[in-house]
C-alpha cells in the first residue's frame, strides 16, 4: 500500500538581475490519495496540472516540499542514500517518450541489466539469465539482446522500457504517459502487457495519462488534477458515471468519443479561456476562472476535499447543487 | 458535386537507403460542404498524400498522378507558381503544430494580413479590417488589441485560432486540417473542433481532416478514409466505417481502442506497420492480419464496392474467399 498525505512540490523559479526576483511555482499542492496493493490509480488532468510531477515526487525523483509519502507503513519522506535504497528497488517508473528514455549507445541487453549493476543484484550467468527471461516476458525476442534502441520501432522501445523497470521486481510502478507516444493500434498491445503483468506480479499501478478512456479502462480507481490540485477522486465507475466536480464534467464530455451516434448525442460542456498560469493560480477555486457555476465564495475560500458518498470525494463549494 | 478528385496518386522520396514508396496508388474525393476525415497510423501516407496535392514537398519527393481535378481544373500540368496561389486563396490549410507553424519574429497582426494583402488588393487598412473580423470569428478575445502582439503571447490553442484565421483568410473552398487538435489538451481539443464545425456549417466549406484520433473523426467527419502502408483499405461513411467495418485492419483499429463504458478487453493488432522502402508485394496488412490467405502475400487485392459510398480492399471479399469473412 502506498499512500500520500498533503503532498506539495514547489519550484521556485529565479528572475531578474542576480535572480533576486524569485517567484513559487506550485506544481502539486496538497494532493492525498492512497493505492492499494495489486490496484491502479489514475492519474488525469491537462498539460500542467501536475500529474506528472505527483507521480515522480511519489518516488522521490523529486524531493517533496511538504507531505508525507508513506509506503507500506513506514513513512519515507525524508529518507535519503542509503536508507532509501531499498525502496528505490520496489519503486519503478515508465517514461513517456520511448525515444529519449534508452541511451541510444547501450545495447538492449545492457539497458536491461543496467539495474542489476546499479542495486548489485546477479551477475555472470545468473544476470544473462534473467535479462533473457525479461525480454521474453515483455514480448521481444532473445535476439534483440544485442541490438540497440534505434533498431526498435516505438512499441518495441516501450517493452524495453517496461522490462527494464521490471528487472528489480518491483512492486510499484509509475506509468507516466506510457502510451501518449504510439500509435493506436500499438497502444492496446502495451494496455494488455500491464494488465497482463499485473495480474501476474500483483504490480499496483499509478498510471498517468490524459486519455480518459484509457484510463477508465485500466484503472480501479481514478484522481482528476486541476492547476496542482486533486479536485475529485473515486472508484472509477463512480467518477465515469456520477462526476461531481465542474471541471472532471467539463473534461469527460470534451473526450471524444469512437461511436458517431453517440458522440452526435453527446452534449458536450465547452469551457472558455485556458488553464490559468501555475504561477500566478487564482484565489480561492483554482477552477473558479473557467467554472461554469462559480459564485463569489469560490474567489475567498478554496474548497477542501471531502467525501460525498462512498469513496467519493471532490473539492468543490457547490457540488450537491451543480 | 466533387471539389477535390484525385485518381491515381503515387509519391515516393529518395533516401539514402533506397526510395520510400509513401503513397502508392490511392484515389479520393471530396464533395463540395463535406468533411472527410483520413485516417491511419504515422506513416500510413496520410499527410504526404495532402502534401502532394499541395506540392508543398521537398525535392527528393516524386509525385505521380493520373489526375488531380479541384473545382474542375486539372492541377497536374499546373506550374508550381499558380499551385502557389491556390493555396491561401481556394485551398487554406492548418498544421499540427502550432508552436512551430508561426514565424515567431512577427505580429500576429502581420501574419493574418499577409494572405489577405497578397492574394486581394485590399489596402493595408482593410487588410487590418479583415484580420480584426477574422481574429474575432475565430473567437479571439480582444482581437483589436491582439493584433500586435507576438506569437509567444498566445497559447497554444490561441495560436491554433490564429492559424484557423490565416487558412480561412481569403475564403477558401477547401480546408486541410493535418492534426489539427494533436498537439492540444482535451478541453481546448473540444473548442477548436466547435469552431471548425461551426465554420463548416456556416460558411458551407469543404474540410479535410486528417488524424489518427477515431474519437475525433466519429464527431467531426460524414465520410472517412482508412489509410494503411500508402494505400486506402477502406472508405465509407462514417457510419459504415464504425458500425459496419469490413477490412481487417479497420476492425482491428476499432478492437484496439476501448468502448464507452471501459470494460471490453482490448485485441491489439499485432506486430508493426510495413517497411516502405520495400512493402510487401501483396497486401500491406497481410503480415499482422489473423485471416490473411496465401494470396494476401502475394497481390495486392482489388477494390470491392460494398455499397454507393463504401468500398474496401481485402481478399476476403472475393467470391472465393466467401465464408471466411470475420463478423464484427
Amino acid at each position: 500500500m502506498i499512500e500520500v498525505q498533503n503532498l506539495s512540490k514547489h519550484f521556485v523559479m529565479r528572475k531578474g538581475f542576480l535572480a533576486r526576483d524569485t517567484k513559487v511555482l506550485k506544481a502539486v499542492d496538497g494532493v492525498s490519495f492512497a493505492i492499494p496493493n495489486g490496484r491502479t490509480f489514475g492519474l488525469v488532468g491537462e498539460s500542467g496540472c501536475g500529474k506528472s510531477t505527483t507521480g515522480r515526487t511519489l518516488i522521490k525523483l523529486y524531493e517533496p516540499t511538504g507531505g508525507r509519502i508513506v509506503y507500506d507503513g513506514v513513512d519515507i519522506t525524508a529518507f535519503s542514500g542509503p536508507q532509501m535504497a531499498p525502496y528505490r528497488k520496489r519503486m519503478q517508473i515508465i517514461f513517456q517518450d520511448p525515444y529519449a528514455s534508452l541511451d541510444p549507445r547501450m545495447t538492449v541487453g545492457e539497458i536491461i541489466g543496467e539495474p542489476f549493476k546499479v542495486h548489485a543484484i546477479y551477475s555472470g550467468k545468473e544476470r544473462v539469465e534473467r535479462i533473457r527471461e525479461l525480454v521474453e516476458l515483455v514480448g521481444l525476442k532473445r535476439q534483440h539482446i544485442d541490438r540497440y534502441p534505434h533498431e526498435f520501432s516505438g512499441g518495441q522501445r516501450q517493452r524495453i522500457g517496461i522490462a527494464r523497470a521490471l528487472a528489480v521486481e518491483p512492486e510499484f510502478i509509475v506509468c507516466d504517459e506510457p502510451i501518449s507516444a504510439l500509435d493506436v493500434s500499438i497502444q492496446a498491445q502495451i494496455i494488455n502487457q500491464l494488465e497482463e503483468l499485473q495480474e501476474k506480479f500483483g504490480l499496483t499501478y499509478l498510471f498517468i495519462s490524459h486519455d480518459l478512456s484509457m484510463v477508465r479502462h485500466i484503472s480501479h480507481e481514478v484522481g482528476v488534477m486541476y492547476l496542482g490540485n486533486l479536485v475529485e477522486r473515486a472508484p472509477v465507475d463512480e467518477l465515469y458515471m456520477n462526476m461531481l466536480h465542474p471541471y472532471t464534467r467539463a473534461l469527460l464530455s470534451a473526450a471524444p468519443i469512437a461511436d458517431p451516434d453517440a458522440a452526435a448525442a453527446k452534449k458536450r460542456i465547452v469551457l472558455q479561456g485556458d488553464v490559468p498560469s501555475p504561477l500566478n493560480p487564482p484565489s480561492g477555486c483554482p477552477f473558479r476562472t473557467r467554472c461554469p457555476v462559480a459564485k463569489e465564495r469560490c474567489a475567498e475560500e478554496k474548497p477542501r476535499l471531502r467525501e460525498m458518498a462512498g469513496g467519493h470525494l471532490v473539492a468543490c463549494h457547490f457540488a450537491h447543487q451543480a | 458535386m466533387r471539389l477535390l478528385d484525385v485518381k491515381g496518386l503515387r509519391t515516393s522520396f529518395e533516401i539514402d537507403a533506397g526510395k520510400v514508396q509513401a503513397v502508392r496508388g490511392i484515389s479520393f474525393h471530396v464533395d463540395r460542404g463535406e468533411s472527410l476525415g483520413i485516417v491511419g497510423e504515422s506513416g500510413s501516407g496520410k499527410s504526404v498524400s495532402m502534401l502532394s496535392v499541395m506540392r508543398l514537398l521537398p525535392e527528393n519527393a516524386k509525385v505521380e498522378a493520373e489526375s488531380i481535378l479541384f473545382d474542375g481544373k486539372e492541377l497536374r500540368r499546373k506550374s508550381r507558381k499558380y499551385i502557389r496561389r491556390l493555396h491561401g486563396n481556394e485551398i487554406g490549410m492548418v498544421f499540427q503544430d502550432p508552436m512551430t507553424s508561426l514565424n515567431p519574429l512577427l505580429t500576429i497582426g502581420d501574419q493574418v494580413m499577409e494572405p489577405i494583402r497578397l492574394h486581394t488588393n485590399k489596402s493595408k487598412a482593410e487588410a487590418r479590417r479583415e484580420a480584426i473580423r477574422l481574429l474575432e470569428m475565430v473567437e479571439i478575445p480582444g482581437a483589436e488589441s491582439r493584433l500586435k502582439q507576438h506569437p509567444h503571447e498566445f497559447s497554444g490553442g490561441m495560436r491554433q485560432r490564429v492559424m484557423i484565421a490565416i487558412a480561412m483568410s481569403c475564403n477558401p473552398k477547401l480546408l486541410i486540417a493535418d492534426e489539427p487538435t494533436t498537439a492540444l489538451d482535451v478541453t481546448i481539443q473540444a473548442q477548436i473542433l466547435d469552431l471548425m464545425t461551426s465554420l463548416k456549417r456556416d460558411l458551407d466549406r469543404s474540410i479535410i481532416l486528417i488524424t489518427h484520433n477515431l474519437g475525433v473523426v466519429a464527431s467531426m467527419c460524414s465520410r472517412v478514409t482508412v489509410m494503411y502502408g500508402g494505400t486506402i483499405v477502406e472508405e465509407g461513411t462514417t457510419r459504415e466505417i464504425f458500425y459496419r467495418p469490413e477490412h481487417p485492419y479497420t476492425l482491428g483499429l476499432l478492437r484496439s481502442i476501448p468502448d464507452t463504458a471501459g470494460k471490453k478487453k482490448l485485441v491489439p493488432i499485432p506486430g508493426s506497420p510495413p517497411d516502405l522502402i520495400a512493402p510487401p508485394p501483396g497486401c500491406p496488412f497481410a503480415p499482422r492480419c489473423e485471416a490473411a490467405m496465401r494470396i494476401c502475400a502475394l497481390r495486392r487485392p482489388e477494390e470491392t464496392a460494398l455499397s454507393d459510398s463504401h468500398r474496401t480492399s481485402c481478399w476476403l471479399l472475393h467470391e472465393l474467399a466467401a465464408g471466411r469473412r470475420r463478423r464484427p
